[in-house]
């Protein structure tokens, strides 16, 4: 395995049941890379997404990130070791305050309570929205702002490698350019990779360096975002457009 | 004032009970009927260490927070654990089977006498504010206090206090920040068991006695306490539990102390219907208790008619005279009543998919109204019996129907506390149903002339009451009201959206499942000439929802075969009460581990062995297990 990856997920098989979700599904992650997972409603994406989270179990293959195999780790394990995660639809705790969501994030840390205060405070710094706020339960807040409080939380953790499931999903057009610019802030500043799932391929495209295309279960196309955005299939598939 | 004082010492301890369960509802969506008998448990505990050993009571609560938290762990590794991603009713059966085994084995060690306790606290009193106060009252008040304002700040202040508190928010967005939820789970049931037993050992210390049957009836209170003020709300659960027990004190004050479980029950009642989602329960708990796999899981098994034939035959055999003994007969004579009973859950659950944890209070309805009406009235045993059923029929629709209004686990509460409110009526109700002595020498069925004065005769019209029950479940299952009822249970707002009047067919489906129960009950006062109140208790609903959920809903053959094995097999174990408890408390959990869909559904084996054996063609075999609609 070339050791310059962050991620190398190698032949991924899932069933539910019968049904094979999954099917010999590999994807990599370079450090500080943004790459995307395209495909659109039950193809396999969040599934995809939970076997890097050890939420759902692998028939068959292999993931290693960070040098050593997720195999025999817990979820709590991978987070530890750097994964972090914002959950489709984000998620947040919804009746507990701006800073419990933090400090949940933050569950798997053992560096001392110092360390993780610094942390929530960094949070802030980040999001100042968030600062304005960190007393009012998360359930009270506007779809813009959960997401951000999604990302906060993903990073109490102090990942290296953020994975989203569909971050846009349900936001106001001007809410998704801004959770677009905090994803690339996240990765360019603070040098975090970003592993994002998304049904949207344009949006996807226009932040993501690389990605893969899952149909029914099955990686169909891969490659640099500025390929996969002239590529006739997926301006067909997914933009809408013939193909000229 | 005294008596409001009394009460806060007894909503005390129902407001630790009930915290627990919300506790536990938080985190796990499921009511632990379990937690009345780890207060019976504490209580013992704190017996065993004040007055045997003699040793103080700080050290018997502490000895009783442990064992109880170490049961508590138990109770999640072996009844909510390992059901998962099932359907929640499995878990609150399996509950239901670690409470009967923990009263049982408390009753086996115990003894069922009530035992004086060495509390060794001071008895002194004082004067404040004109009222007199002991001391003792101070100690149980402060010990609460305390120790809610400690959980309180656990659960807000400390890492694992808030992993609960994520785990009971979003189960699965907590298990993706790393939370270990199996832990939170453990954790959870362990603190909820230590404040059950905690209450044990105070209200064991306050009464200076100790019975082992208290569990039963503190966790029941426990649980209205917690439904009062919102299931799943801590602080609904502390609210109401004083204000069930200041309320309690005061009915019992003016009405007497037989009064205590109409006042819970109908408080209960009342603010169901009145505030749907308790008095600080926002959000209600969505989690359905008996939609999912107990029946996506699982088929019907389709037996041919030349079977359905034998099966008739073998069971009309003990009306031959002689050819079994009077006390086998006995027992098959209770094998029908309960599988009777049975029959109304599979109507209610198996078609409509509603969850009724009160169908004792239809069978008390039917067995009341029969017993007077052949007694009092000297009407005719087929007519009154019928008019039994009748009766269940209409008061049970009447009671249910504001319960539809309810979501989550409340409906099921509601009838829960419907059919006690029942039973505790009857207890109370002197004149008409005879009170706490119930109604004796009512008379023998007679049909037609000829009176059944033999347990064979019983049996035969056991018998053919069964085959019509269960012909008349088919007749109504096979109709549109069986179409319109399983599209309820399979999708209530589809079924709404499609046009389904669904509260009334809900209610259709109780009141016929009242209608059979109530039969179920008129042949129980007929067969024993003898009924009182505390037979309808709530364990009897338990039973009919155990018998028919593990026999199988989708058939009436499952109530019966449920009903030989949960009544007729434990007939083995007749020479002991509490180790015949004991058994049927494990052979219920190892049912519901081995088979949760029933023991009357196929899960694909039996098709697979029926092909095999048959040879036909996979197409045709499939068709045939496709469609539960017919019935066998």
């Amino acid at each position: 395995m070339p050791s310059d990856l962050l991620l190398d997920a190698r032949n991924l098989n899932v069933h539910y049941g019968h049904f094979h979700a999954l099917q010999d599904v590999s994807y990599t992650i370079a450090p500080g890379e943004i790459v995307s997972l395209l495909g659109g409603n039950a193809c396999g994406k969040s599934t995809t997404m939970k076997t890097l989270l050890q939420l759902v179990p692998l028939t068959s293959g292999e993931i290693i990130f960070d040098g050593a195999s997720t195999a025999s780790e817990s979820t709590a394990d991978v987070v530890s070791r750097g994964i972090a995660s914002v959950p489709e639809a984000r998620r947040v705790f919804p009746e507990m305050t701006i800073e419990d969501n933090l400090l949940v994030g933050a569950h798997t840390r053992r560096d001392g309570r110092a360390a993780i205060r610094r942390d929530v405070a960094a949070q802030f710094d980040l999001f100042p929205r968030l600062a304005e706020r960190r007393t009012q339960v998360a359930g009270t807040m506007s779809g813009g702002e959960q997401q951000m409080l999604a990302f906060a939380r993903a990073l109490m953790s102090r990942p290296k490698l953020i994975c989203m499931d569909e971050p846009t999903m349900g936001l106001a057009p001007k809410i998704v350019d801004q959770v677009l610019d905090t994803i690339q802030r996240i990765n360019r500043e603070l040098g975090i990779s970003v592993f994002m799932v998304e049904q949207n391929a344009e949006l996807a495209l226009s932040i993501a360096h690389r990605a893969y295309v899952l149909v029914n279960g099955v990686v169909t196309l891969s490659g640099g975002a500025n390929e996969l955005i002239r590529d006739p299939r997926i301006r067909e598939a997914y933009l809408g457009q013939k193909a000229a | 004032m005294d008596t409001v004082l009394a009460g806060l010492i007894n909503g005390n301890a129902y407001a630790l009970v009930a915290l627990g369960l919300s506790l536990v509802i938080g985190v796990t969506g499921i009511i632990n009927f379990a937690q009345g008998s780890l207060f019976a448990v504490g209580a013992m505990v704190g017996w065993f260490v004040t007055t045997s050993l003699g040793l103080p009571l700080w050290l018997a609560a502490v000895a009783a927070m442990v064992v109880t938290a170490l049961l508590g762990w138990v109770i999640n590794r072996v009844a909510v654990k390992p059901f998962a991603g099932k359907a929640p009713i499995a878990s609150v059966l399996a509950t239901i089977a670690i409470m009967i085994i923990l009263d049982a084995t408390a009753e086996l060690i115990f003894g069922p006498e009530i035992r004086p306790m060495a509390s060794g606290l001071p008895t002194a009193s004082f004067q404040l504010l004109g009222l007199r106060i002991n001391a003792i009252d101070m100690v149980i008040l402060c010990t609460s206090v305390v120790l809610m304002a400690g959980l309180a700040s656990f659960l807000r202040w400390t890492r694992f206090g808030r992993a609960i508190r994520a785990t009971s928010q979003d189960r699965e967005a907590a298990a993706q920040m790393g939370v270990p939820i199996n832990r939170v789970q453990s954790g959870a049931f362990m603190i909820a068991s230590a404040l059950g037993g905690l209450a044990g050992v105070l209200v064991a210390a306050y009464f200076t006695t100790i019975s082992p049957t208290q569990g039963f009836t503190v966790g029941l209170a426990g649980l209205a306490a917690a439904t009062l003020g919102g299931l799943g709300s801590l602080l609904g659960a502390v609210i109401g539990g004083l204000l069930l027990g200041v309320v309690e004190a005061l009915g019992v004050a003016t009405f007497g102390d037989s009064a205590r479980q109409v006042i819970t029950f109908g408080v209960l009642l009342g603010c169901l219907w009145l505030r749907p989602h308790g008095l600080l329960g926002s959000r209600s708990v969505k989690r359905e208790p008996l939609t999912g796999t107990f029946f996506s899981a699982a088929r019907k098994i389709t037996i041919p008619p030349w079977a359905v034939a034998a099966l008739v035959v073998a069971g009309a055999l003990p009306i031959i005279p002689g050819l079994f003994s009077g006390y086998v007969v006995g027992v098959g004579v209770q094998i029908i009543t309960f599988a009777l009973a049975a029959l109304s859950m599979t109507i209610l659950g198996g078609q409509a998919g509603q969850l009724s944890l009160g169908q004792a209070g239809a069978v008390a309805l039917g067995a009341y109204a029969l017993a007077i009406m052949t007694k009092s009235a000297g009407v005719p045993f087929l007519v009154a019996l019928l008019l039994a059923g009748i009766f269940g029929a209409v008061v049970m629709t009447v009671l249910a129907t504001p319960s539809w209004r309810l979501s989550g686990h409340y409906p099921a509460i509601a009838t829960l506390a419907t059919g006690a409110l029942i039973a505790a009526v009857a207890q109370v109700w002197d004149p008409v149903t005879g009170g706490g002595a119930g109604i004796s020498l009512i008379p023998l069925p007679s049909v037609f002339g000829v009176q059944l004065d033999s347990n064979t005769m019983l049996y035969a019209l056991g018998f053919v009451l069964l085959l019509t029950v269960c012909w008349l479940v088919r007749r109504w299952s096979n109709s549109h009201l069986g179409l319109y009822w399983r599209a309820i249970r399979e999708d209530e707002t589809a079924a709404r959206s499609a046009g389904v009047p669904t509260p009334q067919y809900k209610s259709l489906a109780f009141g016929l499942s009242g209608f059979i129960a109530g039969i179920a009950g008129g042949f129980w006062a007929g067969q024993y000439g003898y009924i009182n109140a505390t037979i309808f208790n709530p364990l009897m609903s338990f039973q009919i929802v155990i018998i028919a959920v593990l026999g199988g809903m989708l058939s009436p053959f499952g109530a019966i075969l449920g009903s030989i094995v949960m009544v007729g097999g434990l007939e083995l174990f007749r020479f002991s009460s509490s180790g015949r408890l004991l058994v049927y408390g494990v052979v219920l959990l190892l049912l519901i581990h081995f088979r949760p869909q029933g023991l009357w559904t196929d899960t694909g084996t039996w098709s697979r062995l029926k092909q095999r054996f048959t040879r036909r063609s996979t197409a045709e075999a499939v068709s045939t297990h496709e469609h539960e609609g017919a019935l066998a």
